[in-house]
C-alpha cells in the first residue's frame, strides 16, 4: 500500500484530495489528509463582510462537506515535516509516514511583524479583512462610523489576492456613498509597489480607476510603524499619513510549521519549481496554493489552475518518469469595482494583463480591464463555483494554462 | 534593448535598465550607477550591502529580497532606508550590477 499524504485542508489541498480519492486505486492507495481546523472559509468572500453585503454564515461550512468517501482525515495541528525521513509530526502526537507528500498549508496575515501594528488600536481603529474575525469587526465598526480618514494601506509583497485591497477601496467607494456620506470620507490607497497593481498596462488603467472614483494614490510607500497615540502610519523613509480608521494588509507569511521543517524561504513560502510545482531538492513533495514562493499570484483561481498541473505531474512521478506538464503561472482574477460592476484580468508568468475580451464557453465573453456588470456577476457566481465545482475538484470550463484568444496588444 | 555609456563603455541594460551581464560589473561601474540613481557617494555601508548582494546571487542565482538583505546583510531595515532611499532591495540590485529583485504579485 502506497501512501499519499496532503497537508492542509483549505482551497488546494481539498481539490487535490478529491482529484487524487477518484483518480487513485484505493487497494494500492491510502490517501490522508491533515488540517487544525473543522471550519472551511471562503475567503473570497471576507472581502464582502464590510460592507455588509455578506455575513458570516455566508462564508463558512464544515470542511467535512467537501471530503469524499475513503480517505482518513486528521483534524490537528501540524508540527513539523522531517523531509529526509518521509515524515510529518503532528501535534496531537501522531508520526504519519509518507511516500509521496502535498504541501497545502496556504499563507496568513502576521501583524506583529509591523511594530505598533497590533497595538492598542487593533480591531479598535486599525483593522485587517484578511481574517473573518477582522472583516466582522470591521463591519460593525462601519454601521456607526460618522467618517473622516479612511487608510489602506499594504504592509509588503506578497499578499494572497493582490486584487483585494483595490476592491476594498472601490467598494469603499460605493458603500459611503449609497449611504450618502461619501463627502465625510478619504480614501487613500497606500501601497509599496510602484502603481496601484504591479504589472504596468493593468497598473495604469487600474490607477485611472482610482482617480475616477475620487481615491488618492500614495506609491513605493513601505511601512515601518503605527504611531498609535498620533494615529499614524509611519514609513521607513519617515513619511506620516494620519488615519481615522487604518484597514492594513499585513505582512503575509506562510505557516510557522514550514519554519520548523526548515522548508521555508524568509517568509516561510516553500522554495518551488514554477513550471513542475515540485519543491526544490525533493523528488517525492509538491506544493501547492498560497505556501509557496512561486511568482504567481496567491489566488483560489490560480490554485485551481496549479491543481490540473500538479495532478498530471503526480501521475507521471508515480510511474517513474519526469514530470511533464507545465504551469504558466496563469491566474483570472474578478475585481469588484463598487455600484454592482467589476472588471475581470487574465494573465500568466510571461503575459501581463491585457484589454480585450475573455471568451467563456456557454457564459462569456467577459470584458478585460473594463467596467461591467457581466464581471460582477462573474465575481458573485465565483462563490457557487467555488463550492460546487472547485473544491470538488470537478472540471470547470476554463484552461489552466491561458490563452491570448480576445486580448489586445 | 537600451544601453549605457561609462568610461567609455557601451554596456547593456535589461528591460528594468539593470545591466544585462553581470560580468559588465565593477566597481567603477558601481559609482556611476549609484550616481544615476542619486548617490553621490559610495560610502562603507554601501559596499558592504553592494558585496553581501554579488554574493547572494552567485550563491542563489537570484537577487535577495528586503528581508533576506535586513537578517543577514548586517545592515538594518532603517539604515538601508537611508543608504538606499526609496526601495533598497531594488535600488542596490542596480548599483550591483545584478537583475531587478524577482517581484511578487
Ligand atoms: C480577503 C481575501 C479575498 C480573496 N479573494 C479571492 C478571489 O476573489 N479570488 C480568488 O481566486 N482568490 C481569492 N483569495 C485567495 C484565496 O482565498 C487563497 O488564495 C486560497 O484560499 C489559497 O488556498 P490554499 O489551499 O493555498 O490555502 P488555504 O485555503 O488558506 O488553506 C490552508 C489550510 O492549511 C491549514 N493549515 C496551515 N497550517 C497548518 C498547521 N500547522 N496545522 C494544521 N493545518 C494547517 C489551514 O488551517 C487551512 O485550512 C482571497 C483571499 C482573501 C484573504
Amino acid at each position: 500500500m502506497k501512501k499519499l499524504l496532503i497537508l492542509g485542508a483549505g482551497t488546494a489541498g481539498t481539490m487535490m484530495l478529491n482529484k487524487f480519492a477518484k483518480e487513485l486505486d484505493s487497494n494500492e492507495w491510502g490517501i490522508t489528509i491533515v488540517d487544525q481546523h473543522e471550519t472551511h472559509y471562503y475567503q473570497p468572500g471576507f472581502l464582502f463582510i464590510p460592507f455588509g453585503i455578506y455575513n458570516k454564515k455566508d462564508v463558512i461550512k464544515p470542511k467535512r462537506d467537501f471530503f469524499p468517501r475513503g480517505v482518513e482525515v486528521i483534524v490537528s495541528g501540524i508540527d513539523k515535516i522531517e523531509p529526509k525521513e518521509n515524515r510529518v509530526l503532528l501535534q496531537n502526537n501522531q508520526v504519519l509516514t509518507y511516500d509521496y507528500l502535498i504541501v497545502a498549508t496556504g499563507s496568513k496575515i502576521n501583524p506583529k511583524e509591523t511594530e505598533g501594528l497590533a497595538g492598542e488600536l487593533w480591531q479598535k481603529s486599525i483593522f485587517d479583512f484578511y481574517t473573518v474575525e477582522g472583516a466582522v469587526a470591521l463591519a460593525d465598526f462601519f454601521k456607526h462610523w460618522e467618517g473622516g480618514k479612511l487608510v489602506l494601506n499594504i504592509t509588503e509583497m506578497p499578499i494572497k489576492c493582490p486584487v483585494a485591497p483595490l476592491e476594498f477601496v472601490f467598494l469603499a467607494d460605493s458603500y459611503f456613498t449609497e449611504r450618502g456620506m461619501r463627502d465625510k470620507v478619504d480614501i487613500h490607497f497606500v501601497t509599496p509597489l510602484p502603481g496601484a497593481f504591479t504589472k504596468p498596462k493593468a497598473s495604469s488603467i487600474l490607477g485611472d480607476f482610482l482617480s475616477k472614483k475620487n481615491i488618492s494614490l500614495t506609491t513605493e510607500y513601505n511601512i515601518a510603524k503605527v504611531d498609535n497615540e498620533n494615529k499614524k502610519i509611519v514609513s521607513w523613509d519617515e513619511i506620516e499619513i494620519p488615519f481615522d480608521v487604518l484597514i492594513t494588509i499585513p505582512t503575509n507569511m506562510g505557516d510557522e510549521m514550514i519554519e520548523r521543517s526548515g522548508m521555508g524561504d524568509e517568509l516561510n513560502f516553500i522554495p518551488t519549481d514554477n513550471y513542475t510545482l515540485m519543491v526544490d531538492g525533493y523528488d517525492n513533495i509538491f506544493a501547492i496554493g498560497d505556501c509557496t514562493n512561486l511568482p504567481s499570484s496567491k489566488a483560489g483561481s490560480v490554485a485551481h489552475f496549479q491543481a490540473d498541473i500538479l495532478f498530471e505531474n503526480f501521475l507521471d512521478v508515480i510511474d517513474g518518469r519526469e514530470p511533464r506538464a507545465k504551469f504558466d503561472g496563469h491566474a483570472n482574477c474578478y475585481i469588484e469595482s463598487g455600484f454592482g460592476k467589476g472588471i475581470l484580468i487574465d494573465f500568466n508568468y510571461d503575459t501581463e494583463p491585457l484589454p480585450g475580451k475573455y471568451p467563456l464557453p456557454g457564459v462569456g465573453p467577459f470584458s478585460l480591464l473594463e467596467e461591467t456588470k457581466m464581471n460582477h456577476y462573474g465575481k458573485i457566481m465565483f462563490r457557487w463555483i467555488y463550492w460546487n465545482l472547485l473544491l470538488k475538484g470537478k472540471e470547470l470550463p476554463i484552461e489552466s494554462n491561458m490563452s491570448m484568444a480576445g486580448k489586445r496588444l | 534593448m537600451s544601453t549605457i555609456e561609462i568610461g567609455g563603455k557601451t554596456l547593456e541594460l535589461d528591460a528594468d535598465g539593470n545591466l544585462a551581464n553581470i560580468s559588465d560589473w565593477n566597481e567603477e561601474i558601481a559609482r556611476e550607477l549609484a550616481k544615476s540613481e542619486g548617490i553621490e557617494e559610495l560610502n562603507e555601508s554601501h559596499w558592504q550591502v553592494i558585496n553581501y548582494m554579488r554574493k547572494v546571487f552567485v550563491e542563489d542565482g537570484g537577487a535577495p529580497s528586503i528581508r533576506k538583505l535586513t537578517k543577514e546583510s548586517g545592515v538594518n531595515t532603517k539604515e538601508l532606508y537611508a543608504l538606499f532611499p526609496n526601495g533598497p532591495a531594488k535600488k542596490s540590485a542596480k548599483i550591483a550590477g545584478l537583475p531587478k529583485p524577482k517581484g511578487c504579485i
